[in-house]
Order: structure tokens, then C-alpha cells, then sequence
């Protein structure tokens, strides 16, 4: 009776590589079936709409502080209209012979009066309530709260009724409340990432259970850590890949559907909240940042879980 | 032919116990050389399956020391043992095949695992399944085939990578005697021809005469009662040689 004809040692060099690509193949590979590829569909949608969200509200503040960081607004307060009128000139006149100054403009009467008909009525345009004289200062550049004030103590000799104020300080709480928002989603981001790392972990670990016995197999065959951990990372790379791209689109399309609603409001000031190419780019990312995370998680879970097997 | 210059495998002293229970295997001392053929006999409960288990890589022992292919295992790490057990062929008790794959791909496993060539792989395994009386079956998983059919592809996938210690639980445990037969004369032609040490576990008293120059290791309660091989079948009067020496 003879042995039958057996294959030579493999090549080691050779042997690397095609013994991973086979090890994946080792598991079976059923359909898209279990919860993992869902959740992180819903995870990565939540994230997409926080990071166009966190964005879109940092594209905000920057264009209103780059708008309003430049300049400063002059009050005159006197209650006589014809002092008040001769004041904002001589007001007008010191500014405009300042170096920090660009331009200067003298807020019309009317342009005031109908700027405050909302809040005052009838009332803004009788002349009965006076109404200060309001000079808008444009800046050569960004100016600190030193020079804002130098500028009011050198108009404070010419007109000593003058109150000058900085644009951006009006805007303080609105950039509080902007960065508290970036904030939020930013820490959005990381809770469902967090999230993301858990499903993956728990499904990982879920799969090596089940598969256990097959694991223990190819191991007491010769099978390494890395050809098994493949075999486990091939699924999680499907399902994930298949969660993240779901997950995009969903977040993507709730992105556009919420910036349609914005964009129907008409304001300047929310037209500056519009994504931009890099911005789109970024979001682009979020998928990609989303496997590479499950896959992260599901090498170490599956290492760790192996570390218990001699 | 025994090569008594170089050693297989060496026990020294070895204990095993499981938690905190009573070792089931004390005290093991002996060497296995290269190209040597042992039948381990014992009653159930004896050790054999943990004797088996060490020396096939699935447990670390409690105490003493193990060299296997030269090397220490006690200070080996962990990522250098799947090296180890490239060399070894195993047929286990309950065959432990890999329920999704078919025949031809659990007989592959160990090529594929090792990163043979894609061609050689199919026509070792075509050969061997042919051999075993499998040709036919390549296609079945193993829930579809028969305990015998089982054991053979078990057998079939322990011996394909032409391992140098083959390591047998109970391989003749679920087929007729005409194929225990033509498996235990496969396990001497790899013996003989190609220098594999083989390990076979067995209740079969009658197995052991098949295999004239066989040494047979007698586990009872976890100690190897036959330390110096002379309780082989049929026993010798003079024992003179440690286990793992032909006289």
C-alpha cells in the first residue's frame, strides 16, 4: 500500500501571503444580515449631520466675526437733533482724521428710523424719541480692545457725548453660543464614535464566540493570529463598509434637506453657514474615519480574545 | 530507522492539572525521537487525551519542562507556537472538522493555511481523498458523511502537510477494520518512508500487533506506567531502552 504523492514544504516567502488571502475564506461569509451593518448606518448618519452641522456653523462665525471684527460703531447721544447733527459731523470729521480708519458713514436719520419702526412704532419717525446719531467706522484691520478705547478717548475731546462700541462685542454672546454649538457636535461626534467602537466591540466578540471552535481548529492547524484575525476583519470590513455608505447617504440627504429649509429663510447671515469644497471633503471623510474605526476595534477585540488561547 | 541523536519531543517531570483540580497527569518523564511509531494505551480516564494535548499544543503543562523540535515550550511566546504546529499533524478524538467546508477544503486546511500553491494544493488533496476512498465525497460537508467518511477526511487533513510528528486520538475509533487497517499501514508508510514520528492513541489491543516494530507508552491515573517501553505488545522480558528506541 503506498502513501499517496504529498506536496512539497511550501515556500515561506510565498507562504505569507496567499495564506491570507485564503484564511479569509476560512469563515463562512453569510449575507448582510446581523444588526452591526445597521447601526453603523444610523451611527454614521448621526455623525455626517453633526459634522455638516458643526461645520456649517463654524463657516457661520467665521464670516460674521471677519465681517464685523473690522469695525466699530459710533453712538452720539443728545437729545437736541440740531446739536445731535452737528456733533455727528465733528464726530465724523476726528474719525475720519485717524489712521486706523478706512471709511466712515454717517447713518442716515431715515435709514435709523426704519431700522427701529419694528421695536419702536410710529414713534421712531415723530421725532418725539430721540434717537442717537450712528456712525459706522470700517477699519484698516482688526482692532483690540486698546486701540477701540484710544479711539473713543481722542473722540471723547471732539465730542464728548460719543460712545463707541466694537461691533463684534454686540456679537460676543451669538459666537458663545455659535462655539458652544461646535462644541456640542464635535462631543456629538466622539459619543457616537464611542458608540460605534461598543457595536463593533460586542459584534466582534459575538462572532469569535460563535466561531470559537473553528477558530481552535485553524489555530491547532498552524493558523496565526493574523490569518484569523483576517478572517474576522474580511466581514467587518463588509458590513461596515456596506453601514457607512448607507449611513452617508441617509446623513448626507438629511444634511441637504435641513440646509433647503435654511436657505429658504433668506437670511445673509445664514447664507454664510454654506458648506464649502474642503467641508464637503471632510464630510467625505466621516465614512472612510467610520470602517477604519470598526476595523481598529474589531482587530484588537479579536486580538485580545485570541490572547486567551495558547 | 531511529534517529537516537536528536529528540523529537522531551517530557521532564511534567504535571498537568486543570483549575484546582488533582493533576490528571503527574510526574512524566520521556522522549519521543524521530521516526519512531507509539501506541499511548490506557484505560478511559487514564490521560490520554491530556497526554495527547500537550503534545499537540493545545494546553501548556502545569509544571516541569517540554523541548519539542529542540525548542523549549515552557519559555516559548505564543505567536512562535503555529510554526510548532506546522509540523504536526493531528487526528482528533471527535475529528473536529470545520463544519461550513467541505472535505477537499478541511484536507486542504493545513496547505492553505501554510500558503501552499493553489495547484499543488488541489492535487495532494484530490490524491489523498482518493486514497482514503473520499474521491467521490470531495464536495460533501461534513454533516452530510458518515462518522467513518469523517474520520478519514480528519485523517486525511492530519497527514496531507506531510507532518514530522503525527499525533492520532483514537483514529480507528469509527471505521471497519479494513480501513483501520489500510489507515494504520498509511500512518507506517509516513513512519517509514517519509520519517513522521506517529503518536496513535488506542483502546485496540489488537491494533497493536499490526504494527510489529511499534513502542507502546501505558498511561494508568495520569503516570506513564511503562517509562522504559518494555510493557510493548507483546510484552518483552528485558526492557533496556527508554520509550522511543526500536530493540
Amino acid at each position: 500500500m503506498s502513501v499517496p504523492p504529498l506536496p512539497e514544504a511550501p515556500e515561506e516567502a510565498a507562504a505569507t501571503i496567499t495564506a491570507h488571502a485564503r484564511a479569509a475564506a476560512l469563515l463562512p461569509q453569510p449575507r448582510i444580515a446581523g444588526p452591526m451593518p445597521w447601526v453603523i448606518a444610523i451611527l454614521i448618519a448621526l455623525v455626517v449631520m453633526a459634522a455638516a452641522g458643526g461645520l456649517a456653523l463654524r463657516n457661520l462665525a467665521d464670516a460674521a466675526r471677519s465681517d464685523l471684527a473690522a469695525a466699530v460703531t459710533v453712538q452720539v447721544i443728545e437729545p437736541n437733533p440740531d446739536l445731535r447733527g452737528q456733533r455727528a459731523e465733528a464726530a465724523v470729521a476726528a474719525l475720519e482724521g485717524m489712521e486706523l480708519v478706512r471709511s466712515v458713514r454717517l447713518v442716515p436719520q431715515d435709514e435709523l428710523a426704519e431700522l427701529l419702526e419694528p421695536w419702536l412704532g410710529a414713534a421712531a419717525t415723530s421725532g418725539d424719541v430721540p434717537i442717537p446719531a450712528l456712525i459706522d467706522v470700517e477699519l484698516v484691520r482688526r482692532a483690540s480692545s486698546g486701540e477701540v478705547a484710544a479711539i473713543a478717548t481722542a473722540l471723547a475731546d471732539v465730542v464728548p457725548e460719543a460712545r463707541v462700541d466694537a461691533q463684534g462685542d454686540w456679537l460676543r454672546p451669538v459666537y458663545r453660543a455659535l462655539a458652544a454649538l461646535q462644541w456640542l457636535a464635535l462631543g456629538l461626534i466622539a459619543l457616537v464614535a464611542l458608540a460605534t467602537a461598543a457595536a463593533v466591540w460586542l459584534s466582534s466578540r459575538n462572532a469569535f464566540a460563535s466561531a470559537r471552535d473553528t477558530v481552535e481548529i485553524i489555530h491547532l492547524l498552524g493558523g496565526t493570529d493574523n490569518q484569523i484575525t483576517g478572517i474576522f476583519l474580511r466581514t467587518v470590513l463588509r458590513e461596515a463598509a456596506f453601514g457607512a455608505l448607507l449611513g452617508t447617504m441617509l446623513g448626507l440627504g438629511a444634511a441637504w434637506l435641513l440646509g433647503q429649509q435654511f436657505a429658504a429663510l433668506d437670511s445673509g447671515m445664514v447664507g454664510a453657514g454654506v458648506l464649502r469644497l474642503a467641508d464637503w471633503l471632510a464630510i467625505a471623510l466621516v465614512p472612510v474615519a467610520g470602517v477604519l474605526l470598526a476595523l481598529g476595534t474589531a482587530r484588537m477585540t479579536i486580538a485580545l480574545a485570541l490572547r486567551d488561547m495558547l | 530507522m531511529i534517529d537516537r541523536s536528536t529528540e523529537i519531543v522531551k517530557f521532564d517531570n511534567v504535571g498537568l492539572r486543570y483549575g484546582t483540580d488533582p493533576e490528571v497527569l503527574s510526574n512524566l518523564s520521556f522522549t519521543l525521537y524521530p521516526g519512531s511509531f507509539y501506541f499511548l494505551t490506557g484505560a478511559s480516564g487514564a490521560g490520554k487525551t491530556s497526554l495527547l494535548k500537550l503534545l499537540y499544543l493545545a494546553q501548556r503543562p502545569s509544571r516541569g519542562a517540554i523541548r519539542m523540535f529542540g525548542q523549549d515550550l515552557m519559555t516559548m511566546p505564543r505567536e512562535k507556537l503555529p510554526e510548532l504546529r506546522r509540523r504536526l499533524g493531528v487526528v482528533f478524538q471527535n475529528f473536529r472538522l470545520v463544519p461550513h467546508l467541505t472535505a477537499f477544503d478541511n484536507v486542504a486546511l493545513p496547505l492553505r493555511l501554510a500558503g501552499a500553491d493553489e495547484q499543488r494544493v488541489t492535487k495532494a488533496v484530490s490524491d489523498m481523498l482518493e486514497w482514503v476512498g473520499l474521491g467521490h465525497r470531495a464536495q460533501a460537508i461534513p454533516a452530510t458523511m458518515s462518522g467513518g467518511e469523517q474520520q478519514r477526511v480528519a485523517i486525511a487533513r492530519a497527514v496531507i502537510a506531510r507532518p514530522r510528528m503525527l499525533i492520532a486520538d483514537e483514529p480507528t475509533g469509527n471505521v471497519d477494520p479494513d480501513m483501520a487497517l489500510k489507515l494504520l499501514r498509511l500512518f507506517e508508510a509516513l513512519n517509514n518512508r517519509v520519517g513522521t514520528t506517529v503518536v496513535v492513541a488506542t483502546h485496540d489491543v489488537h491494533l497493536l500487533k499490526k504494527v510489529p516494530d511499534s513502542l507502546i507508552m501505558r498511561l494508568n491515573r495520569g503516570q506513564l506506567s511503562d517509562p522504559t517501553g518494555a510493557l510493548r505488545y507483546p510484552p518483552r522480558p528485558a526492557p533496556s531502552s527508554v520509550p522511543g528506541s526500536k530493540q
